[in-house]
């Protein structure tokens, strides 16, 4: 194949005599800008269309009940009813499931972090017999879809009496393999010197990993956390499995499925009761979108 | 945790299939091994140990139990006994496992070509020459990121008679248009726009990432050759970022196979069982009919699916795939 692509640009360069090429690039500038404008506007038009759904439910959250659906559609209704908000609120204990939701998912993120620090750790910067093995095995855990896994983890969760408890939503998924990877990714980037220093002042691995290593991994850390956090928020399936009092345990995702199923009529109020649960994750990605990015990139393919 | 649009699982994946591609552990960059000095202690092991043992209660037992409840008669409450294949049988003989086994393939072959193409396409547009580059591509990534039950809820009020798209249609052109989720032509079809809208962006900053890596020598070397955009994308892009490609595609397959979370939400699954997944099978097996033992047997039988395409996906790779 790549023979073949050689081959390809070999045709391409045999035809670079070509008064074609040769004429654009001596008339280029205006053609060339006005053709980069259109461009440019149909770019915005996309990103326009992209966006469209959410501004849609943004301005539908805001209408009174009655305009939601009109003819021609419109943006805005008669006036801004921000009391959807407060129905939603109130319809379903919403604070309740974001609560919920937080704490699912700081919890499980905590753990998540701590383990794969720990194990990113002896998989990049300690020499144990297994290492390797061990983290292999790691590996292939992740081929495993969670799907699979939900109908046997259930059965778990009856045989240790965990159905419909917290403990049930956090800690089964607390221990995926991709923490460590990434830790390590970062570990495999510091320079050995570090630890030789630490051991010439006496550390033990221990110490290393405390004072000198782990400050070191904080923004990984940082970014593993983001992700572990939007995933457990977003997490729909196993909480439709394991939780039955959706009021006491419900998180988010599954909150807003039952009022869907409840007030689907009522679709201003379904409107608002989404962006509520959109807004924590949009925050975190405005805010956090170069670290994010650097984080999907460095520990996927952007960095070879 | 078990989306179509999780960003952890689906995020660092692509690395992490590098490192099994290329058969090495330890991809030695700086440092990374202690080398002679550091003596092999019982510390590492200790390190490891909560997330090794985490990992063995929670993914590695559940599997392997799985497989044995695979084979017997397990009812949520209730006497268990040992059935053999009788599950396996019992699903290969239902014509709704069929027809859900084929709405999952259907749904897969229209979305996955649609999503590569989608957020190929843009991540080839978005170059650093784009102003407000990332801005587009923030605004790409939202849905990525957002609870997928959010976004199916929204696109279900679009495709609803009345809803945006009908009143667009009838105000400009004064046709209704399709009742799009009780339509078991058009379900599926709604499933899949919705699910490339709310998937393309992770794969698109994959793509995008890659694209920016590419050596811009070699770009402006094409060029002067006469290349055009299309050429130079082609000949000089494409088979360098074809690694990130590939394993964007191998993750988007795997995920798609487990799609599940629109489908339940727009359609119930319906018209009928019109647009019924694998997952939402083994979801009502196993949770609205209590037929555990039945349930994983179907988790197994799409497992093995999935390791099947993961399997030829990576004996395919050396076709098109270029690593340096």
């Amino acid at each position: 194949m790549s023979e073949a692509v050689r081959g390809g640009l070999a045709t391409t360069s045999n035809r670079s005599v070509n008064p074609r090429a040769v004429a654009r690039t001596k008339t280029a500038p205006r053609p060339g800008r006005v053709r980069h404008a259109i461009g440019y506007a149909l770019l915005c038009l996309v990103a326009l269309l992209f966006v469209s759904p959410l501004v849609y439910m943004v301005a539908t959250s805001l209408k009174p009940a009655d305009q939601v659906f009109t003819t021609p559609p419109t943006l805005w209704g008669r006036s801004l009813e921000w009391s959807n908000y407060v129905q939603a609120f109130t319809y379903l204990p919403f604070a309740r499931f974001i609560l919920n939701g937080v704490f699912v998912a700081a919890v499980g993120t905590a753990i998540n972090v701590a383990v794969a620090v720990l194990s990113g750790y002896a998989f990049s910067r300690l020499r144990w017999r297994g290492r390797n093995t061990v983290f292999m095995l790691f590996l292939v855990t992740l081929m495993i879809p969670q799907d699979v896994l939900v109908i046997p983890m259930y059965v778990m969760m009856q045989g240790f009496g965990w159905v419909d408890t917290f403990q049930a939503l956090i800690i089964p998924w607390a221990f995926t393999a991709l923490g460590a990877f990434l830790i390590r990714q970062f570990f495999l980037t510091v320079p050995q010197e570090l630890d030789d220093a630490a051991r010439v002042d006496g550390a033990g691995p221990v110490r290393t990993f405390f004072s000198v290593m782990m400050p070191l991994a904080r923004p990984t850390m940082a970014v593993l956390a983001v992700f572990s956090f939007i995933s457990y928020w977003n997490s729909f399936l196993w909480p439709l499995v394991v939780v039955n009092d959706v009021e006491a345990h419900g998180t988010i995702p599954l909150g807003l499925q039952q009022f869907f199923g409840q007030q689907g009529s009522e679709w201003n109020l379904v409107m608002a009761a989404s962006v509520i649960s959109m807004l924590p994750t949009v925050i975190l990605l405005v805010l956090l979108q170069k670290h994010l990015v650097k984080g999907i990139v460095t520990s996927g393919l952007g960095g070879r | 945790m078990t989306t179509i649009q999780d960003p952890p699982a689906a995020a660092a994946v692509p690395a992490v299939a590098t490192a099994v591609a290329a058969g090495t552990a330890t991809p030695n960059r700086q440092g990374g091994d202690p080398g002679p000095v550091g003596r092999r202690t019982w510390w590492g092991a200790a390190f490891a140990a909560p997330h090794s043992i985490g990992l063995v209660v929670f993914t590695a037992f559940p599997i392997i139990a799985s497989l044995v409840v695979s084979f017997m008669n397990w009812p949520t409450l209730g006497a268990r006994s040992f059935a053999g294949i009788e599950n396996y049988a019992r699903l290969f003989a239902d014509p709704v496992f069929r027809t859900v086994t084929l709405n999952t393939a259907l749904f897969v072959v229209l979305y996955v070509p649609l999503n590569l193409v989608v957020s190929l396409g843009l991540a080839a547009w978005l170059t650093p020459r784009i102003a407000g580059r990332h801005v587009f591509r923030v605004l790409f990534f939202i849905p990525t990121i957002t609870p997928i039950v959010a976004n199916v809820v929204v696109w279900r009020m679009l495709y609803q008679p009345g809803g945006a798209i009908d009143a667009t249609l009838q105000s400009t052109v004064g046709v209704h248009a399709p009742n799009f989720l009780a339509d078991e032509h058009w379900a599926m079809l709604a499933i899949v726009a919705m699910s490339v809208w709310q998937g393309f962006g992770y794969n698109m900053l994959i793509f995008s990432a890659a694209l920016d890596a590419v050596p811009e020598n070699q770009i402006e070397a094409s060029q002067l050759d006469g290349a055009n955009a299309w050429q130079t994308f082609w000949a000089i892009k494409f088979p360098l970022i074809s690694p990130s490609v590939f394993f964007a595609t191998m993750m988007t397959l795997i995920t798609s196979f487990q799609v599940f979370v629109q489908p339940f939400v727009l359609t119930k699954g319906g018209p009928g069982t019109a647009t019924e997944t694998l997952v939402q099978y083994i979801y009502n097996t196993g949770f609205q009919n209590q037929q555990l033992g039945l349930a994983s047997a179907g988790a197994w039988v799409l497992f093995v699916i999935i390791l099947g395409i993961t399997a030829v996906q990576f004996l395919g790779q050396k076709r098109w795939v270029h690593y340096e």
